[in-house]
């Protein structure tokens, strides 16, 4: 079958899934139901934008410079645009927005890294693998390194990282779809693991590139909209919207809620003004520059973002290319501070919170909430739109993850080592999209088999690994003649498998123990809180009064059912995973310890295990990082 | 430019070689320790000066609101920084070094 009738077809599937079965299953989104036919609309439209955008790739995707690189004639604008596409996932988009409008001050100075993270990419690493690289991580790895461990150490490496990060999109995508218009969790797995695969089995990196620049167009489209509307209420002032926001009722009970007992001497207007200070959510310093390394270093190591250097005619479009980068993602970081503050002011943490804990839903409430609110249509075409970006966002970012592990696979071990660089332009564009569909079928059975899993930190784990094992080995092959193979086959194991170690033993792993005792107490609590209430009750008179007690009784109760299943789902069970009952360390974040880790163990093994030929090999390696001599050139079109 | 090997040695021991090498070490790494001492500037002074971070400045807006944003104002002046000295002098350098690679290294 021909690779257009083949996508026409799997369209079809695709909006079908979407939308026909749909209208029976939009319950208990976000979305009222009534209107989901709206989301129904959004939805298909930008499918059918995105597919037809395939439609067009794949009749260019022919060369493996094509699939891989899109032919190495994206332009350094379009590039930052699918950089910014290719970045800002459903965390940042939803989950920095859910931080601020929960937490204020601290989910802003969240956001920071992950701009300043572009500094390392644009001075030390753009540029010279732009010039030494191909498709590749294992390419830059293996120039000046035994040819065939290189490859590999890159490819497990570059899998690894992809897959936590994958796992974390596909449970996270499904989540959100699921809050977001209530369909089920499975179905929007699979949805999203179709159109992903789609874009990337038929279009390579020239579709991938697209539907990253299209989502990152709308992403921004959207923030901007709901960024005027809720800032022209107060003709566009920043300390005017800020003294909005400290003045306002619900962030007061917000901020009352956060600080419990140590609120208790406080006027509103400093709870308020709290707001706008650090230490309602971040309470853990060092934690906290442990996931900045972490930030900073492993951008820099993420295949999917390597990747994208290669798609731009030269070293000096790449340069353009995370300047670009960097102006959309800082620009969309700002504009997070107006929607989080927004809906902290006009939707409130109550009503955020209760629908989904994280905040996750802020950006979309607001929406919601600037269109007229729940029962209008204007408010519902908003929310609509809102969670349609978030949609193509998570496939946006999917996609780009699955083409560097499936590139990795076909490219590096099944051309590079299997078959020792002997393989036809046919071959290897046949083998990439096998591999395409292995990772993404792989993305699909992990998203389901991983549903009501905690994936939250698997996010940051790709990260450590990334900056524990990826930027040792990259940054040392390109800045240090001594570095080698036996270098980088420490480094790699070395600070990926203590990345991973350290997480395993940390507070992120659930602990049935401390979890029961946590439980327990509330237990406890509950009964001697329900019986004080009661009694309050039956003083009251007031019938405000009364109305405010029920709720609250209504609260300790749930609290205590919560409590309770707690109890049950870890009767039995007194360990983690990995047999602990409590946490062998605090740090939620590892690379505090495995980054410095991974740097010593490239310099140790290089030096132990010396290397002529990749002492030989760094004069070539670096004049031609430097100069561009016989880099990889574009094809003319 | 031949695509036969280059005298890479020869080209590296090129004094024009070496003033780009030595030039764009020292900017770089100049850039990047700023930028990263700047950058943990914030989780360090929301932890460990909150006092300071408290003080309003404009309305409500206070010391740390406005580190917060000075720290995207930074990261792109660098960026911009950077971007200028490197099509300025350092892209120039390069061509230079690239046009004459055949008389320095010859191919071999």
């Amino acid at each position: 079958m021909s690779a257009p009738r083949l996508l026409g077809g799997l369209t079809a599937v695709a909006l079908a899934t979407t939308s026909i079965p749909a209208f029976a299953i939009f319950k208990g989104g976000a979305v009222p139901e009534r209107f989901g036919w709206l989301a129904v609309v959004v939805f298909a439209a930008i499918i059918a934008v995105t597919m037809y955008v395939t439609y067009l790739a794949a009749k260019r995707v022919k060369t493996t410079q094509q699939f891989y690189a899109a032919g190495r004639s994206v332009s350094g604008l379009q590039n930052g645009w699918a950089i910014a596409g290719d970045y800002l996932s459903a965390a940042s988009f939803l989950g920095i927005a859910g931080l601020i409008s929960l937490y204020g001050y601290d989910g802003f100075m969240y956001s920071v890294g992950w701009l300043v993270a572009y500094i390392t990419v644009l001075l030390v690493i753009a540029e010279p693998c732009r010039n030494i690289g191909k498709y590749t991580l294992g390419d830059i790895l293996a120039f000046r390194n035994q040819h065939k461990t290189a490859k590999t150490m890159a490819a497990i490496s570059t899998i690894t990282v992809s897959t936590f990060y994958l796992t974390a999109q596909m449970v996270g995508g499904g989540v959100l779809v699921k809050t977001l218009i209530g369909i089920d969790y499975e179905v929007s797995v699979i949805v999203v693991g179709i159109l992903m695969l789609a874009y990337v089995v038929f279009g390579g990196m020239v579709a991938t590139t697209w539907v990253q620049i299209i989502k990152a167009i709308l992403l921004v489209m959207a923030s901007i909209l709901l960024v005027i509307f809720t800032w022209a209420p107060y003709g566009f002032s920043l300390p005017g919207f800020l003294d909005g926001v400290a003045g306002d009722v619900k962030v007061q009970a917000q901020v009352a809620r956060l600080l419990g007992d140590a609120a208790t001497n406080m006027t509103p207007e400093q709870l308020g003004q709290r707001f706008l200070e650090p230490g309602l959510y971040l309470k853990n310093p060092i934690d906290q520059i442990s996931l900045g390394m972490a930030l900073v270093l492993g951008t820099a190591g993420m295949p999917h973002i390597l990747m994208r250097f290669f798609t731009v005619p030269s070293a000096q479009q790449a340069r353009v290319s995370v300047i670009w980068a960097m102006a959309i993602i800082g620009g969309f970081y700002v504009l997070t501070l107006f929607i989080g503050n927004g809906a902290a002011l006009n939707v409130g943490a109550a009503q955020i919170s209760a629908i989904d804990k994280g905040g996750n839903m802020a950006g979309p409430l607001l929406a919601q909430y600037i269109g007229g609110g729940a029962d209008s249509m204007l408010g519902n075409l908003f929310l609509a739109f809102v969670a349609a970006v978030a949609f193509a966002t998570i496939v946006a970012v999917v996609a780009g993850l699955v083409l560097a592990s499936a590139s990795a696979m076909s490219h590096d071990i099944w051309v590079g080592v299997v078959k020792g660089e002997h393989a036809t332009q046919e071959e290897e564009v046949r083998a990439a999209r096998v591999s395409a569909v292995i990772v993404g079928a792989l993305a699909i059975v992990i998203g389901i088999a991983a549903k009501g899993q905690n994936v939250a930190h698997l996010v940051a784990l790709a990260f450590a690994v990334a900056a524990s094992s990826n930027l040792p080995c990259v940054l040392l092959t390109l800045y240090w003649k001594r570095c080698n193979t036996g270098g980088i086959v420490l480094g790699m194991l070395v600070g990926a498998f203590s990345a991973i170690a350290l997480v395993m033993v940390s507070p992120n792993m659930t602990y049935p123990k401390l979890e029961k005792e946590k439980a327990q107490q509330v237990i406890d609590g509950a009964a001697a809180k329900a019986a004080t209430l009661e009694a309050d009750m039956a003083a009251a008179t007031d019938p405000a009064a009364r109305t405010k007690l029920e709720g609250d009784l209504a609260n300790v109760r749930k609290d205590a059912d919560g409590a309770q299943a707690t109890m049950q789902r870890f009767e039995g069970t007194d360990t983690s995973i990995v047999g602990l009952e409590k946490p062998l360390i605090q740090l939620r974040n590892p690379g505090l310890y495995s980054i410095p880790l991974g740097f010593l163990c490239v310099i140790l093994g290089s030096l132990f295990w010396r290397d002529r030929k990749a002492e030989e090999m760094w004069d070539e390696l670096y004049v031609r990082q430097n100069t561009g001599i016989h880099a990889e050139q574009a094809v003319a079109h | 430019m031949s695509n036969a090997s280059m005298n890479w040695v020869a080209i590296d021991a090129d004094a024009r070689f070496q003033e780009l090498h030595r030039r764009k070490t020292r900017f770089l790494w100049a850039l990047m320790i700023f930028s990263v001492v700047y950058y943990f500037l914030l989780p360090v002074g929301a932890a460990y000066f909150t006092d300071l971070f408290r003080v309003k400045v404009w309305g409500p807006i206070n010391v740390g609101i406005l580190f917060a944003l000075s720290e995207f104002v930074v990261a792109w002046l660098i960026a911009f920084v950077y971007a200028r000295v490197a099509s300025r002098t350092f892209d120039p350098m390069a061509a230079e070094i690239v046009r004459r690679a055949g008389a320095i290294g010859g191919a071999r």
